[in-house]
């Protein structure tokens, strides 16, 4: 396939409102929020910790990860018509989506076609990426989130936060408090003990399973040789949603393909380790079309692309459509864990969303999103896929649109550092003008640092001193022995 | 063996103390160490802020200047990391040279072979590994190796010492909130430990730390590990 023009840019919640760094100092500012992050992070990287530790061949599974999706991309139009033909010879009806808008007016038409006024929803980040349970509510169908932490999210009237743990955001007191004042049917004397909260929402939510007759899905795995879709759930309530009612619609974005069922033992080793730090998750789902008497009789797949064709386009950027929503990186990002994933602005937060939504979007419309990162490289380490995220970062960067001060002074450092004659004079220059700056005090060996300087240096003097030139630079010292 | 020093722009500025340790380390081991004149930047900062173009002629000055020593020493993690992991795909020609720059206790522990470096240091000394020497170069504890065999040293364990101290060059100025976040965790860990200096391998990191200590009046100094390696035993 080759495109005329370069493949078209996604949309949906996916691009950033606020630059990252103003849109974190809220969260850096929220000492509740805080703390909860940092407790639920450490507790899910230490679980993943142990349970990876335990595995002797991980590398060569995270090898086999990172091979297998790598042969997706090299032929992903090939393998998403052998999808389609697999899934519709299994009874399916296969649904192509350019974009957010187009697959929302898929899902819309399909409801209204099974004559339902409501849908029920498995937790699914491409739903989520499309806005779909706004463009639902548009059209006059209720769209009732069935995942613990997405009710939770849906009845705060908020966004998720995290990949896995969407409501990673609130603490038990805060869901209490959401659960007493928006759910109709919440028990008066509600405790905040998880296993109560857990009750009272498996209670309010069985209801709607049972008259429920249309539910939507996403997947985490589509078997391009059986047309087979994979939910991997923990609660349950995922398998309520694909059993039950009569009508399904799964909202698969195109990255999502492996190429044969076998391809499943590698990821179905990967994914629960990598995301829940369990060495297996409690419920995993699989669907091939339609079986008559047995669940669901009438199974819609809906392929979005929404920018994916445009990720797929750049050799270095690409490894970004191997994620396979684990969420590890989140998890051992040290700026995740004091911004939050609403710094992030997208459905996708953390590493993969500093690499992942400006893809999709392109760079210049989440331009800060790529310098969300020390470029530390525990996300890295982590990833199951083994996605070179600091390596794709930078490689954004070069793309992103540079502030003009930015650029000049960059360009200034350039011109005075790729000569060794005017990089020396720099040097002198540097250290004879510190002189007169004055205010240094002699702390640290051979350092002198400086305590407040103007804009734009106070970011850095805002928290710390700042070192100064020394009396003599090493050059210098050199040149007199 | 033709050792060549590359000092990094933070060192040859700000902390010229490193580079003359490292200059008395390797004599007192009995190496000569060169200092070419014409050396610059590694071009790091140009590259990771988004500036290729501009770090490039930096990449091929090193080139120019180093191609012809057989070992590169660099008292730099992230330098070293920028020039191993980097180079070769920016520019192919630099492979070889990358391939023979190491971090200074790279050299010492795998090229040298030597983990006692003669050196004496009475203080209580707490070790943080940056990421870069840590996640790219893999340096796993070849600092700690050297650092142990220090007389009248007391090492203590930093807590989360894994955790990146939120520097990552340009990152602190271009989100300094969530940088500072950071360092006060980082600041935090390194007071809970009770030592009177904490060393790294990178000044870098260690002016955005040592900043925050300073700025705190922890009386905790920060320090290059090849400053406290050079201080000789009598």
């Amino acid at each position: 396939m080759s495109h005329p023009v370069a493949p078209a840019t996604g949309d949906g919640r996916i691009r950033t409102p606020l630059p990252f760094p103003t849109a974190a100092r809220a969260a850096v500012a929220d000492p509740q929020l805080r703390a909860n992050l940092h407790r639920a992070t450490r507790t899910i990287r230490a679980k993943r910790a142990r349970v990876v530790d335990e595995v002797p061949d991980w590398e060569a599974l995270r090898d086999a990860g990172s091979a297998i999706k790598a042969d997706v991309q090299r032929r992903l139009p090939e393998l998403l018509e052998q999808f389609e033909a697999s899934a519709t010879a299994a009874g399916a009806t296969v649904h192509w989506a350019r974009d957010a808008a187009e697959a929302c007016q898929i899902v819309v038409a399909l409801t209204r076609a099974a004559g339902a006024d409501e849908v029920v929803k498995v937790k699914s980040m491409a739903t989520q990426e499309i806005e779909l349970n706004e463009a639902l509510e548009a059209a006059g169908i209720a769209a009732y989130e069935t995942d613990l932490a997405e009710l939770i999210v849906q009845f705060g009237e908020d966004t998720p936060s995290h990949i896995l743990v969407p409501a990673i955001h609130y603490n038990r007191a805060q869901i209490r408090e959401i659960f007493q004042r928006r759910m109709s049917d919440a028990p008066a004397d509600l405790t905040d003990e998880p296993a109560a909260l857990a009750e009272a929402a498996r209670a309010h939510l069985r209801r709607r399973f049972l008259s429920a007759r249309v539910a939507v899905s996403g997947a985490n795995f589509a078997v391009a040789d059986t047309g087979t879709l994979v939910v991997v759930e923990s609660e349950g309530n995922g398998r309520m949603c694909l059993t039950l009612p009569e009508t399904l619609i799964s909202v698969v974005g195109v990255e999502k393909l492996l190429p044969t069922f076998t391809d499943l033992e590698v990821f179905l080793q990967l994914l629960p380790r990598s995301s829940t730090g369990e060495r297996m998750n409690p419920y995993t789902s699989m669907w091939t079309g339609v079986t008559p008497g047995d669940g669901p009789q009438t199974v819609h797949i809906v392929l979005v692309d929404n920018g994916r064709s445009a990720v797929l386009a750049d050799p270095v950027g690409r490894p970004a459509l191997s994620c396979i929503r684990c969420s590890a990186c989140l998890n051992a990002c040290p700026v995740y864990e004091r911004a939050g994933g609403h710094a992030y602005g997208s459905v996708y937060p953390g590493p993969i969303g500093a690499i992942l939504s400006p893809q999709l979007t392109g760079v210049a419309d989440n331009a800060s999103l790529p310098y969300a990162s020390t470029l530390c490289g525990a996300c890295y380490d982590v990833c199951p896929v083994k996605i070179n995220i600091p390596e794709i970062l930078v490689h954004l960067r070069q793309q992103a649109p540079h502030p003009p001060a930015e650029r000049a002074t960059m360009r200034l450092l350039s011109w005075v550092m790729r000569n060794p004659r005017r990089w020396a004079a720099a040097l002198r220059l540097g250290r004879v003008g510190a002189g007169p700056l004055g205010a240094y005090r002699e702390r640290r060996t051979g350092a002198r640092t400086l305590r407040r300087l103007p804009w734009p240096a106070s970011a850095w003097t805002r928290s710390r001193d700042l070192p100064l030139p020394a009396p003599q630079t090493f050059r210098e010292w050199w040149g007199k022995q | 063996m033709r050792i060549a020093l590359f000092i990094t722009c933070v060192n040859d500025l700000a902390f010229p103390a490193t580079g003359i340790a490292v200059t008395r380390i390797l004599r007192r081991l009995g190496h000569t160490v060169d200092f070419p004149a014409d050396q610059t930047c590694c071009g790091q900062m140009h590259a990771n802020t988004g500036y290729r173009a501009e770090a490039m002629p930096m990449v091929r000055n090193y080139v120019d200047v180093f191609d012809s020593y057989d070992a590169v020493v660099v008292p730099s993690g992230s330098c070293t990391a920028m020039i191993r992991d980097q180079y070769p795909r920016l520019h192919p020609p630099a492979t070889s040279v990358a391939a023979r720059t190491y971090e200074l206790s790279e050299l010492l522990v795998d090229v040298l072979g030597v983990t006692d470096v003669g050196a004496e240091f009475p203080e209580t000394v707490t070790y943080h590994p940056t990421c870069h020497g840590l996640r790219m170069l893999r340096l796993g504890d070849r600092p700690l190796t050297l650092l142990r065999q220090v007389r009248g040293i007391q090492l203590v364990e930093l807590g989360d010492a894994e955790e990146c101290c939120g520097f990552g060059g340009t990152f602190a100025l271009k989100n300094p909130d969530v940088s500072t976040a950071m360092l006060t965790d980082k600041c935090a860990r390194v007071r809970d430990t009770g030592a009177r200096v904490l060393a790294a391998a990178d000044n870098s990191c260690l002016a955005h730390i040592g900043g925050g200590l300073d700025r705190h009046r922890s009386g905790v100094r920060a320090m290059h590990y090849a400053d406290i390696l050079a201080g000789a035993s009598s």
